[in-house]
C-alpha cells in the first residue's frame, strides 16, 4: 500500500485507509481511484499528485 | 512584441494564477516576479513536515526552471519590486523596469508580529514560506536529536499554532504553547470543540499558558527565558511565533491602490486600478456571501486562492468572470484530534449547538435546522461533503 500526496495543499490518500467519505473503499490501489476525483482539501485534479513515502 | 502579464509573487496565489491562465491563452508572453527562488512546494505541508520527516528540500514538488519552463514562464527569482506606476503600466524592480499589459498582485501576507522587550527578542522565528522553514528546520535540527529536551514555545494557538505544536510534539519535542485567550483555536471553534483539541494536544505532552502572553525574551545558559505576562517564566531552546497574518500590502498602498485589511478587489479580482488585478492571502475579496457584512474579507486558505484564480485567468483572458465562493471548509492538519471548520461568513446571526460531541452546527434560534457554519473533529470530520451540501440547500 502507497501514500500520495496533494501537491497543492498537502493532503495525503492512503491507499490502506482510502476515502470512505468519498466513496472510496479502504484498500483502493491510486490506480484505481476515478480520475474524477478530486482533493477534497483543494479541489485540485488526481493528476496533482505525487507518490510519496512517509 | 506584446506586453506581458506580470505576476508579483510566487506563491500558490502566483503559480496558481498562471496555470490557470495558461489553460486558456498559451500565446501572451507571463513575466512572473519574486523575492525568493520561486520553487513550487505545498504550503500547508510547512507545518506537518516533521512528523513526515520532511525537510525543506523534500517540500519542493516543483523546481522553479521547471515549474517556469511547463508553463512558458519568464521567471525573475531573487528580484524585488520596488514600485509600481499605474499610468505608465510599468513596475521597478532591482534589476531594472519592466511594462505590463496587466498586472497581477499576489504579495501575499507578512506573519504579525508584536514588539517583544529582552535582549533576545530577535530570536523569535515565524515560519510563513519555505525559506522561514528552512531556517526553522536548521535551527531544531542543528539541536541534535534529544528531542524531549528540546524546548519549543510557540506564540499563538490559533491554527497555524496549533498545527505546529501538533506536529513538533508528535515528532517527540518538547512543545510549549502560549496564548491570550483561555483555550486553543478560540475564534474558529466553539468551546468544547477546543476542549477536545486541548486534551489531544495535552496528551502529546503539549503544555499550555492560556490568557497570558509573552513579554521578553532574555538569552539564559545557552536558551532563551521567557516572561510571561501571568508573572511565570519558561526556557526554551526556540521560539516561535505564530500570531497571524496580515496582508502585505505595501506595494500597492505606495502605488495608490486602494487598500484595507487587504488590497480590495471586486468580485472579477480587479482592485481600484485598470489593468491591476490581486488574489491569495493579500487580496480583501468582496464579501459575496454575506450581503450584510460592511466590507470585504481576507481568506488565507487554499481553497480560496483555487477558486480566485480561476475566476481572474477567465477575466485575464477576456471572458468576464465573478467570484461566487462555494463553502469552503478549512481543514485543520492536527493528527491527534482531525478537524473540519466552516465558520460562518460575517453578518450572520447565530450560535454554536452542539449535535453531538465532535459535530457542531453554527445556526439562528429560529431556524437550527439550516446551518451556516460547522464544525467536525475526529471520525465526524467524515460528514463534511454532506454538511456543505445541506449548507448550500439552505442557503
Amino acid at each position: 500500500m502507497k501514500t500520495y500526496i496533494c501537491i497543492v495543499c498537502g493532503f495525503v490518500y492512503d491507499e490502506t485507509a482510502g476515502r470512505p467519505e468519498d466513496g472510496i473503499a479502504a484498500g483502493t490501489l491510486w490506480s484505481d481511484v476515478p480520475a474524477s476525483w478530486e482533493c477534497p482539501e483543494c479541489g485540485v485534479a488526481k493528476a496533482d499528485f505525487e507518490p510519496v513515502e512517509i | 512584441m506584446d506586453q506581458p502579464l506580470l505576476i508579483i509573487g510566487a506563491g500558490l496565489a502566483g503559480w496558481q494564477a498562471v496555470r490557470e491562465f495558461r489553460k486558456l491563452d498559451t500565446a501572451t508572453p507571463i513575466t512572473l516576479v519574486t523575492a525568493d527562488a520561486g520553487d513550487f512546494y505545498a504550503k500547508p505541508t510547512l507545518s506537518n513536515a516533521f512528523g513526515q520527516k520532511r525537510g525543506p528540500a523534500q517540500l519542493v514538488t516543483t523546481p522553479a526552471a521547471t515549474i517556469a519552463q511547463t508553463l512558458n514562464v519568464t521567471l525573475l527569482s531573487h528580484t524585488q519590486v520596488t514600485a509600481i506606476d499605474t499610468a505608465a503600466q510599468v513596475v521597478q524592480t532591482s534589476t531594472g523596469p519592466l511594462s505590463y499589459r496587466d498586472l497581477v498582485l499576489a504579495t501575499g501576507a507578512q506573519p504579525i508580529r508584536v514588539p517583544l522587550a529582552g535582549a533576545a527578542s530577535d530570536q523569535v522565528l515565524s515560519v510563513n514560506s519555505l525559506s522561514d522553514f528552512a531556517v526553522f528546520h536548521q535551527r531544531l535540527t542543528s539541536l541534535g536529536e534529544d528531542t524531549p529536551n528540546i524546548r519549543i514555545a510557540i506564540m499563538g494557538a490559533g491554527l497555524i499554532g496549533c498545527e505546529f505544536a501538533n506536529d513538533l510534539a508528535g515528532a517527540g519535542y518538547a512543545v510549549a504553547v502560549i496564548d491570550p485567550s483561555d483555550r486553543p483555536l478560540a475564534a474558529l471553534l466553539p468551546p468544547t470543540a477546543s476542549a477536545q483539541l486541548q486534551s489531544a494536544l495535552t496528551g502529546l505532552s503539549v503544555q499550555w499558558h492560556l490568557g497570558a502572553t509573552v513579554q521578553t525574551v532574555e538569552p539564559q545558559a545557552g536558551a532563551l527565558l521567557l516572561s510571561l505576562s501571568n508573572g511565570q517564566a519558561i526556557a526554551a531552546d526556540i521560539v516561535l511565533s505564530a500570531i497571524g497574518l496580515r496582508a502585505d500590502t505595501a506595494l500597492a498602498q505606495a502605488a495608490g491602490i486602494v487598500c484595507e485589511r487587504g488590497i480590495v478587489v471586486n468580485r472579477q479580482l480587479q482592485t481600484s486600478v485598470p489593468h491591476v488585478w490581486a488574489l491569495g492571502d493579500g487580496a480583501q475579496y468582496a464579501s459575496a456571501a454575506s450581503p450584510g457584512a460592511p466590507t470585504g474579507r481576507t481568506l488565507p486558505y487554499v481553497m480560496p486562492i483555487m477558486a480566485a484564480a480561476k475566476v481572474l485567468a477567465a477575466n485575464l483572458a477576456g471572458t468576464e468572470a465573478s467570484l461566487e465562493f462555494a463553502a469552503m471548509p478549512v481543514a485543520i492538519k492536527t493528527p491527534a484530534l482531525p478537524i473540519v471548520a466552516h465558520p460562518p461568513a460575517p453578518g450572520h446571526l447565530g450560535e454554536w449547538v452542539e449535535q453531538t460531541l465532535g459535530e457542531w452546527w453554527f445556526a439562528s434560534a429560529d431556524m437550527p435546522e439550516r446551518p451556516h457554519g460547522f464544525v467536525l473533529t475526529g471520525t465526524h470530520t467524515s460528514k463534511r461533503m454532506a454538511l456543505v451540501k445541506q449548507m448550500a440547500a439552505a442557503a
